[in-house]
């Protein structure tokens, strides 16, 4: 499996950590059981498209919001959390 | 024996070797198989279960019979195919599975058994005694099981693995692969060309084809040299692409150095990770067997083998030869032997049209209903226009047809697709993203389309590659069709075996049908057919179309099982090179590694750290020693310790303080320059992540510690806190933990030590950049013993000096160093946690630091650490024990109340940590209690079952020493 | 039929013809008591004992490939109850009870072999980790015993002690551990479950949960409609996609465990040998082949295959630890399909729908919990009311905090 890091290119797996679903970008406020839960534990986990953080640990330290197929593992998207990308993506990102 | 003018093999070079003992002569380019073949071996292996005589079946690696052990002094390779190891001077092979011998094998009683043995005959026996399983039964079973054997001796042999990189993989150097390769090289690509055999050429070495007028391995030697002359192309032989993965990426197995007497400087195997923009998969196409009484007699093997040994190694493999097919590739081989020389007794064709061209009897509308010969093929029994003749033969050769080798296809979850002309399974296109499949693989079959289907695909992958190919002139070849009639078994009373490997018959396939384990895959789970080292190549379509004739369903409703990887087993040490001894993980040393190796010092492993476990003095016997001294020492004088393994990240901008903020439960914005302060941070599900102290260096610059085990969990933590959900902040960090080697200089001498070497005017808890001599260095007032303590910094590459220094100037404070058993007393004799108690299922509340959240911030975590099953009374709360005698406690102890029976019910914490205290005189631990701070004074039973300790302790304050921290401020 | 030594023998006589088949291939009948989705190893522990335990026989097992097509028989085949929170002790230590009776009471044998498993330490942190497990084992009622460097070298001579990576502290041994034939479980239990009345219908899809007014009422598959009042989904590894069909989303995440399997030798490996530096651990099979497999691909994913990275971190796990076994060739690689939740632990509760109930995430742990898990659903779908051995397995516990994280790593699915 390789990865199109936005800013070092193709890479292999290796080089990259999962983290989980983009639920992950979601921080929810204050103690909301039901906003906790979705963030830490709740998924949609599809057979089909996902996309899901992973981060170029070996490489250059960017959180990537990969766009994804669970069943065939083809990947069709891969753009930085840091960036405008990810956060029109975010359901709900709150500022801070 | 060997056949004279046949033959690609070096007959210059003889080579002697050995089987079972014996010593024989091949030349080079022989097989073990080729060889023992020449000298009229016939007997290569028992097989399986039933322990029945064996022979060659194939002449490649799909070869489920000839298997054997190859000795390398006290070392030794089980299961090596006889058919594919190449011989070398001296090569030592060995029978497996028999005992005593080859030739005489006690389990052969199990074929006189064998009504007794059928499928999943053990499903349904040995229940009774239970006892009787695991002593009795089970230890019969596996001895009688298994094939080779291993060594049981450390694989001391070298290993390697490889990246490569191509635009083009081309998998299988035969006339599709090799025009395929030609097509891309000469429009430039990259082109990686492999194939599993010594030589190239498949086919075309071992078929009397023509190509252009002459052989087709002299066409084949032709196109080689040219590829090999291009700087874009790299050949690899001897290599088998074991499986197709994601992104373009195959796994390959390299033998490089298993063909050689010597290797001095080449490992065993390589195994190749392939990088590929597009890939031509054009594996061939392999020949099947057909099911018919007692078809595993040594002598019987595919028509192709036969025609491979001849061409190829110029050897005959029987002097009356018989030929059984159901289609017409077969009648090469026949053509061939008779040409030379070779008697052909009949040919048995089961096509009741088949013409009858050959020089010598042709059966045709017949089919072999038996043979005789136990350890060789004596004649076999051909059912012909109702009659039965019995024909002397000591070889016979089958052809069922052909399989296109279509698994790495399907090792992406793609379904092949039946095709009913061809009777075989045909490639899923696109099953595998840029994979394209050519040549008898895709099912075409004559050379001349296999050349076509070749450079064709590789057009088509070059156009995916965005090159443009260069057209490619094809030579002449062949044409021949492919005239099948399917026929996978004979039907008869007596056993006709599939799984040659496994010992699975026709039987066992219609037992498991009318047992109702019907579909495809109960039924290889159910007789094990396909299991076998072979892994099916050999049985699965044959069991498929039995299974499907026995269910009533048609072959492709059948359906087939899934192909995984890889396509033919691959060494575990060639896949794990590098993972041996030390290599199986990277090893960090600190700067002061050798000066405490010199010291004497026992390095112990922290993550992928080493640090020293005590600095053993003369006449000191036990580490106990060693460790009540240091701690000592550090409590009366000073002690140094290289501190550089905790994580270090230096954090700045102008949202530095804020950032700092979310992620600590504390606040950091309010800490002055030159302070630092510690800090507890959290998961995002409210347990304990890490702690650590943070030093504000300047007004937007903050270094941050981390503990060692933490350091890349906390770094990628903020990493993604940063990214995620502050991406518009001024903030940016950096890990810079082997940037700085830093020491503990810790003791009521601490400061008179520092003071000879660098100005020290520090309060607790403040930090300073500090000059040591001409380096620029970084001083904390910090402290994790209790005692009045400093933390200092310097580059790495001074910290080897530094160290040698600072214990130069301890020592005549009457002070040293010490390693981390004295370390880990020092802080649990003062209540300092480490990953011991915070061990991801504590909380802050756990611990008993919950004033340490901040009120009136947020941060990371807060809100899941106040979910109702992360606080309260029923919680296990840090507390310190102290036994009541002088006896020695354990960590992982549990503890109950005392009367109260010992039991999980009763269970009310554990213990995390323990010491012996020089400082106090006796044991003290640190343990999770259930609603402990409120139980201070209370007595608890601690029960360590499996180390034999249970006496009572008292619950206490977990700081032991120094509860005001006096020394500390001091 | 009845299994026996002497029907085997009898049965060889006369050429074999008389076994019959070991299930029945109904047809959906319009209406069962009680409908469990998924034909796997939990689902057909949980029709037995409903049947058994529970005297109910209008049931039926919906399963969408065939019998035992799931993790069931994927799996490396290890049983143990070597557990520490409360909450998971209770439970495994209920299933090894039923381990230890299943032959005799589903009379097939399932080859179920207390070969013991010792888990290596490499750190003294380690061992005191292992020591407080032991002991929840022993306090549990299970057993457990400290080796210390020496003692795993006479149990395990092959071990590299002088030159691997993270030197060999101990062990800790659990005698009662072992493996069994993880195909042999699914079978015994469907037939066990076949002859007390239950339809096991193969190739039947659930396509649908049919709720009326917060109740199940059936469901519809690819072979019709069924109705039942009570629906049990026990469909690990695609539990999410079950849930979807009732408008729930789990706490679950879907990830690849790959396997590995060599070609057959003589026997070597006694023991099961658990590596937890490497991740890694091992088996040898009765047929002779080296089972063994390591961490899930980390990625979430429903392909039922892994990528090189993992296959190859294994493999060098194996060599660092036992290097006597790189001459030993893989055979066959494969992957399965993890439940994976956020602290490790399983899900056997009911749900916000009445009469649905969910057996779910059971990471890769779950063969040797197919016993258990069956009882214990049977138990709650039959009582409406949670196994005192599963109490602690809410659906719910996630949100409240009340959580079983034997690892400790925290609330990411894939870190279990």
């Amino acid at each position: 499996m390789r990865i199109t890091c936005p800013l070092c290119g193709p890479r292999d797996r290796r080089e990259f950590y999962y983290y989980g679903s983009e639920d992950y970008l979601t921080l929810p406020e204050g103690e909301d059981l039901d906003a906790i839960d979705a963030h830490l534990h709740l998924r949609d986990n599809p057979a089909g498209i996902t996309r899901d953080l992973w981060y170029h640990e070996m490489g250059c330290a960017a959180w990537l919001l990969v766009t994804r197929d669970t069943v065939t593992h083809e990947i069709s998207d891969v753009a930085l959390v840091a960036e405008g990308g990810s956060a029109a993506k975010m359901k709900s990102g709150r500022a801070l | 024996m060997r056949v004279e003018g046949k033959g690609r093999i070096d007959r210059s070079a003889p080579v002697r070797f050995r089987f079972d003992g014996v010593e024989y002569q091949g030349f080079k380019g022989d097989t073990l198989a080729s060889a023992l073949l020449a000298n009229g071996v016939k007997l290569f292996g028992r097989s399986f279960k039933y322990h029945r005589p064996r022979g060659v079946l194939t002449a490649g690696s799909e070869e489920p019979n000839a298997l054997v052990e190859v000795i390398e002094g006290r070392q030794q390779t089980p299961n090596v195919r006889a058919t594919v190891q190449e011989i070398y001077e001296g090569l030592e092979a060995k029978s497996q599975n028999r005992w005593p011998s080859l030739g005489f094998d006690i389990l052969a009683v199990n074929d006189l058994a064998s009504p007794f043995l059928s499928a999943g005959f053990y499903y349904k026996t040995f229940m009774w005694p239970r006892a009787f399983w695991e002593r009795l039964y089970e230890p019969v079973i596996r001895r009688a099981a298994g094939l080779g054997r291993l060594s049981g001796r450390h694989d001391e042999a070298d290993y390697e693995k490889a990246y490569a990189f191509c635009d083009l993989l081309v998998i299988g150097a035969g006339p599709a692969g090799l025009a395929a390769a030609l097509q891309a090289a000469r429009a430039g690509a990259d082109v990686i060309l492999t194939d599993e055999s010594a030589e190239m050429g498949g086919r075309l070495l071992a078929d009397t084809a023509q190509i252009d007028g002459r052989p087709a391995a002299d066409w084949a030697t032709a196109v080689l040299a040219e590829l090999g002359g291009l700087p874009n192309v790299r050949l690899m032989a001897r290599t088998t692409v074991a499986g197709a993965y994601d992104g373009g990426t195959y796994g390959a197995l390299e033998r490089v150095g298993l063909h050689m007497a010597e290797r001095p400087d080449l490992p065993r195997e390589c195994f190749w990770r392939i990088v590929a923009g597009q890939a031509v998969l054009a594996a061939g196409a392999q020949e099947r067997m057909i099911a018919f009484a007692d078809n595993d007699r040594p002598g019987i093997m595919t028509a192709s083998a036969l025609r491979t040994y001849l061409n190829r190694y110029g050897v005959a493999p029987g002097q009356r030869v018989t030929i059984f097919a159901n289609n017409d590739s077969a009648r090469q081989t026949a053509r061939d032997l008779m040409a030379a020389g070779v008697e052909v007794a009949a040919i048995i064709d089961a096509r009741a049209d088949a013409s009858v061209a050959e020089e010598c009897p042709v059966y045709a509308g017949a089919t072999v209903v038996g043979t005789k010969g136990r350890k060789a093929l004596r004649s076999i029994t051909v059912l012909h226009r109702g009659g039965e003749i019995e024909i002397e033969t000591d070889c016979l050769g089958v052809s069922g047809g052909w399989n296109p080798l279509i698994h790495l296809t399907c090792h992406m979850n793609g379904r092949p697709l039946w095709d009913a002309g061809l009777a075989a399974f045909l490639p899923k296109p696109g099953a595998v993203p840029g994979l394209h499949v050519a040549g008898a693989a895709a099912g075409v079959f004559s050379t001349a389309q296999c050349l076509a289907s070749g450079a064709g695909v590789a057009v088509t992958a070059l156009a995916a590659l965005g090159r443009k190919a260069v057209p490619i002139e094809l030579p002449a070849a062949e044409e021949a069709d492919y005239d099948l009639l399917p026929l996978w078994e004979v039907k008869g009373k007596r056993r006709a075996w599939l799984d040659f490997a496994n010992d699975v018959t026709t039987k066992d396939v219609r037992l498991s049908a009318q047992e109702n384990f019907a579909s495809v895959e109960h039924m290889k789970r159910y007789t094990t057919q396909g299991m076998a080292p072979d892994q099916g190549k050999n049985s699965n379509m044959g069991a498929l179309a039995v299974l499907a004739d026995a269910t009533g369903r048609s072959i492709a409703e059948t359906g087939v099982t899934t192909f995984r990887p890889p396509f033919s087993p691959v060494s575990i040490a060639a896949m794990g090179a590098g993972g041996r001894a030390e290599g199986f993980a990277p090893q960090r040393f600190m700067t002061s590694h050798s000066a405490s190796v010199e010291r004497g010092a026992p390095m112990i492993e922290a993550g992928l750290w080493y640090r020293p476990s005590y600095f053993p003095r003369l006449g000191e016997v036990t580490w106990r020693e060693a460790c009540d001294r240091e701690v000592a020492m550090v409590r009366s004088t000073v002690g140094v310790a290289d501190v550089s393994t905790l994580g270090k990240i230096d954090i700045q901008g102008r949202d530095a303080a804020r950032f700092l903020d979310l992620v600590y439960t504390n606040t950091f914005s309010t800490l002055p320059v030159g302070r630092v302060r510690y800090g507890l941070m959290l998961r995002a599900d409210g347990h304990v992540l890490d702690d650590g102290t943070t030093a504000r260096l300047g007004e937007n610059h903050f270094l941050m510690t981390t503990t060692t085990a933490a350091a890349g969990l906390v770094m990628r933590h903020l990493d993604f806190v940063a990214q995620a959900y502050c991406a518009d902040w001024d903030v940016r960090f950096i890990s810079v933990t082997e940037t700085w080697a830093q020491f503990a200089v810790a003791g009521p001498k601490a400061k008179a030590l520092l003071e000879t070497l660098v100005a020290v005017d520090l309060p607790f808890m403040g930090c300073a950049a500090v000059q040591v001599g001409q380096v620029a260095g970084r001083l904390f007032r910090i402290s994790f013993s209790g005692e009045q303590g400093y933390e200092i910094a310097v580059p790495a590459r001074y910290g080897e000096a530094l160290f040698r220094d600072l214990l130069a100037r301890a020592e005549t404070l009457g002070g040293g160093a010490y390693g981390m058993e004295a370390l880990n007393v020092l802080r649990i004799e003062k209540g300092f946690i480490t990953h011991a108690e915070i061990h991801g299922r504590t909380t802050a509340f756990d611990i008993g630091m919950e004033k340490m959240v901040s009120a009136k911030k947020d941060c990371i975590g807060k809100g899941a650490a106040a979910r109702p099953g992360l606080v309260g009374p029923e919680r296990e709360q840090m507390v310190g024990l102290r036994p009541v005698n002088e006896a020695a406690i354990s960590a992982g102890a549990h503890l109950f109340n005392p009367g109260e029976e010992v039991a999980r019910v009763n269970d009310q914490g554990y213990v995390t940590s323990v010491c012996y205290s020089p400082t106090l005189g006796g044991y003290l631990g640190l343990a999770f209690l259930r609603n402990g701070r409120a139980r201070h004074g209370e007595m608890v039973r601690l029960v360590d079952h499996l180390r034999k300790i249970d006496l009572l302790c008292e619950v206490c304050d977990p700081v032991f020493h120094d509860k005001e921290g006096v020394k500390l401020r001091g | 039929m009845r299994y026996s030594g002497l029907r085997v023998i009898t049965e060889g006589l006369f050429g074999n013809k008389g076994w019959k088949p070991v299930w029945r291939n109904p047809e959906p009948k319009p209406e069962y008591d009680a409908i469990i989705i998924g034909g796997g190893g939990h689902g057909l522990s949980t029709a037995y004992y409903l049947a058994k335990n529970h005297g109910m026989t209008k049931i039926a097992v919906l399963e969408k490939g065939y019998i035992g097509s799931g993790n069931i028989g994927r799996n490396t085949t290890i049983v143990r109850a070597n557990y520490f929170l409360p909450g998971n002790s209770e439970f495994y230590s209920h299933s090894l009870k039923l381990w230890e009776g299943l032959e005799a009471d589903l009379n097939y044998n399932v080859m179920h072999s207390q070969r013991g498993l010792i888990n290596l330490f490499h750190s003294d942190g380690q061992r005191d980790a292992f020591v407080r497990r032991g002991n929840s084992m022993i306090n549990q009622g299970d057993d457990a015993i400290l080796l210390d460097r020496e003692a795993v070298r006479e149990h395990l001579p092959y071990l590299d002690f002088e030159q691997t990576r993270f030197p060999i502290y101990g062990g800790l041994l659990h005698p009662r551990g072992g493996t069994a034939r993880h195909d042999a479980v699914a079978w015994g239990y469907a037939r066990g479950a076949d002859l007390r009345g239950v339809d096991l219908i193969q190739n039947c899809e659930v396509t649908g949960i049919d709720v009326e007014g917060g109740r199940v009422v059936g469901v519809q598959t690819t072979r019709g409609a069924i109705k039942a009042k009570k629906v049990g989904m026990v469909a690990a590894g695609r539990s999410g996609q079950v849930a979807a069909m009732a408008g729930m989303r789990l706490p679950i995440e879907s990830h690849v465990l790959q396997a590995f399997v060599t070609e057959g030798l003589k026997p070597v490996i006694d023991h099961v040998v658990s590596f937890g530096m490497g991740h890694f651990y091992i088996s040898q099979s009765d047929k002779g082949g080296l089972v063994f497999g390591g961490d899930i691909e980390f990625y979430a994913s429903y392909a039922s295959r892994g990528n090189l990275p993992m296959v190859e971190h294994v493999m060098e796990a194996g060599m660092t630890l036992m290097p006597m076994i790189g001459r030993a060739k893989v055979l066959r690689s494969w992957g399965g399909i993890m439940d994976m939740t956020p602290d490790g632990s399983p899900i056997i509760d009911k749900t916000p729908v009445d009469g649905l109930f969910v057996d779910a995430g059971w990471n890769y742990g779950g063969f040797k919990a197919v016993p258990a898990s069956g009882w214990c659903m049977a138990h709650l779908m039959a009582t409406g009311e949670s196994h005192e051995v599963a109490r602690r397995f809410r659906l719910d516990r996630f949100k409240t905090g009340h959580l079983l994280d034997e690892e400790g790593t925290g609330s990411q699915h894939n870190l279990h």
